[in-house]
């Protein structure tokens, strides 16, 4: 088994989501975070709106979803796909982490790893 | 007095009481999540404690034929103020109340985020005695010395704004810079910002076409002038902001707006409608800048109390001078009130500066007040240590 964390363009959560879902993923979670990758920050008003400072931490998505090792690949072609943005990907688009998972067990039934997925 | 002129008074009384909590908004939504409740409390309990002290001896201080620095103990617990229409003071009692209200709580811009609220509550009580009263005195009272001179504020322009403003910077001073503030502070309510202008925006036309004390032709007016000037500085703001930003602030279009009700405040009972959009547009131009220069002076005016309603008010005070029509201002030829409001100006000036200073140095003193909230109180946010609330809880699950 195997955590695959995808940090997204929050606007591109849905598809991503609808994406991981034809590729067969059991279930997902999905964060609001903020963090900086290679991108810049964004650029906001402070105080009253007169001037405006450049925030490093730019709002992200991360969705997380444990799977099988056999769908490995089909998962993160899914991800990328659906999480690129225009003209083969801009900057910021996002990065994806692929982490061993030891256990997993469903709270429910007791079931472990696969058949808890 | 004309029952539709008590209904017009009661009202705009009502409008302007409502002002206190739109304030509230308006800084609330400008302050990180952590410290909202404080901030909008600062407003709010200044509704309570200022209410109390007026009708005991606030009014009396301020509105008492006393001389021309201070009034009397004439009217302690509203002794003799008469609820009869006809003498109308009580009515007036109750109007000037709701400006007594907000003044205090326009300067709790400048000291959010840090000040202690127990030592703001004794502020509070000192300062309305001390320092409000007389000026409202000198201003509006018939044997004030500003008002024999023959200095013309309309609704409030020195005794509330420029008051305000000069107290926050002192207040801001003392008080100290915001922990971590040198990574700027980002407004976390928007929206609130906007509604909380609206508001303001609503109860200002109680503010300055209720300050004519009668539903008349002159309270129409100050209603027009009002909204104009209000709209035009807010357009001031919107463009000056794209044109330095590249983006237009909801937060600067609400500042803009707050900054030409101020500005217009003292004008409104005296300028047409062209005076107003002239007053507007210096307004927007003038806090515009002064916000943006602010930040090289070493205070922390958290929420641009003294740019805003300091520096509107200083030239909605000069404005008057010059835009007011009827033979009274520059444009008529007459220099002459331009002359007494530039007095005014400065007498406000130094008189709020030294006795808010005396103020807050004594209260820092005292043993259990002292002006600055814990480090570790900072930190958490005033909200959750000083309040034992959250303005937001989570997702509701807890």
């Amino acid at each position: 088994m195997i955590k695959i964390e995808a940090v997204v363009r929050p606007e591109r959560v849905n598809l991503v989501v609808e994406a991981l879902i034809d590729a067969g993923i059991g279930g997902y979670h999905i964060s609001n975070v903020s963090g900086k990758g290679t991108q810049q920050g964004v650029e906001v008003f402070t105080g009253r709106g007169a001037a405006t400072t450049t925030r490093a931490a730019l709002p992200k998505t991360v969705i997380t979803t444990v799977i099988k090792a056999g769908l490995q690949d089909t998962v993160i072609e899914a991800i990328v796909n659906a999480a690129q943005s225009g003209d083969g990907g801009q900057i910021g688009d996002g990065k994806i982490f692929v982490s061993p998972v030891s256990e997993v067990i469903r709270v429910r039934t007791g079931e472990k790893d696969e058949a808890a997925l | 007095m004309d029952s539709g002129s008590v209904a017009w008074m009661l009202m705009a009384s009502a409008l302007v009481l409502f002002m206190t909590p739109g304030l509230a908004f308006f800084y609330g939504g400008l302050v990180r999540g952590k410290n909202v409740v404080s901030t909008v409390m600062y407003s709010f309990v200044s509704m309570g404690v200022v209410s109390v002290v007026w009708v005991l001896w606030g009014y009396s201080l301020a509105f008492g034929e006393g001389g021309p620095f201070i009034g009397n103990l004439d009217f302690l617990g509203f002794k003799d103020v008469s609820s009869d229409p006809e003498d109308g003071a009580m009515l007036f009692a109750i109007f000037q109340m709701m400006f007594a209200i907000i003044t205090p709580a326009l300067i709790t811009g400048a000291i959010a985020e840090r000040f202690k609220f127990t030592t703001y509550l004794v502020f509070l009580v000192a300062w309305i005695t001390f320092v409000y009263a007389p000026i409202a005195h000198w201003v509006w009272a018939g044997d004030g010395w500003l008002f024999q001179m023959g200095a013309l504020d309309f609704a409030g322009g020195t005794v509330v704004h420029i008051n305000a403003g000069i107290a926050a910077v002192v207040a801001a001073y003392l008080v100290g810079k915001r922990r971590g503030v040198d990574r700027g502070v980002e407004p976390h309510n928007v929206p609130f910002v906007i509604l909380g202008a609206g508001i303001l925006w609503f109860g200002w036309f109680g503010f300055n076409a209720g300050s004519g004390l009668a539903a008349d032709g002159l309270a129409i007016s100050a209603f027009l002038v009002t909204n104009t000037a209000a709209a035009m500085a807010l357009v001031v703001w919107v463009i000056l902001g794209h044109i330095h930003t590249g983006k237009m602030s909801g937060v600067g279009a609400a500042t803009g707006a707050v900054a030409g009700l101020v500005a217009i405040t003292p004008a409104s009972g005296f300028v047409g409608p062209m005076g107003a959009i002239a007053i507007g547009l210096g307004a927007g131009v003038l806090t515009f800048y002064a916000v943006r220069i602010r930040h090289k002076f070493g205070f922390d005016d958290a929420l641009e109390v003294m740019a805003v309603h300091g520096i509107g008010g200083i030239w909605g005070a000069v404005a008057t001078g010059i835009f007011a029509v009827g033979g009274i201002g520059l444009v008529d030829g007459n220099a002459q009130v331009l002359g007494y409001n530039v007095v005014a100006v400065l007498a406000t000036i130094a008189y709020s500066f030294v006795v808010t200073f005396i103020i807050l140095k004594i209260l820092d003193v005292i043993p259990g007040l002292g002006l600055r909230a814990d480090e570790a109180d900072e930190d958490a946010g005033l909200d959750v240590s000083l309040h034992g609330e959250r303005a937001y809880v989570g997702d509701g699950a807890d």
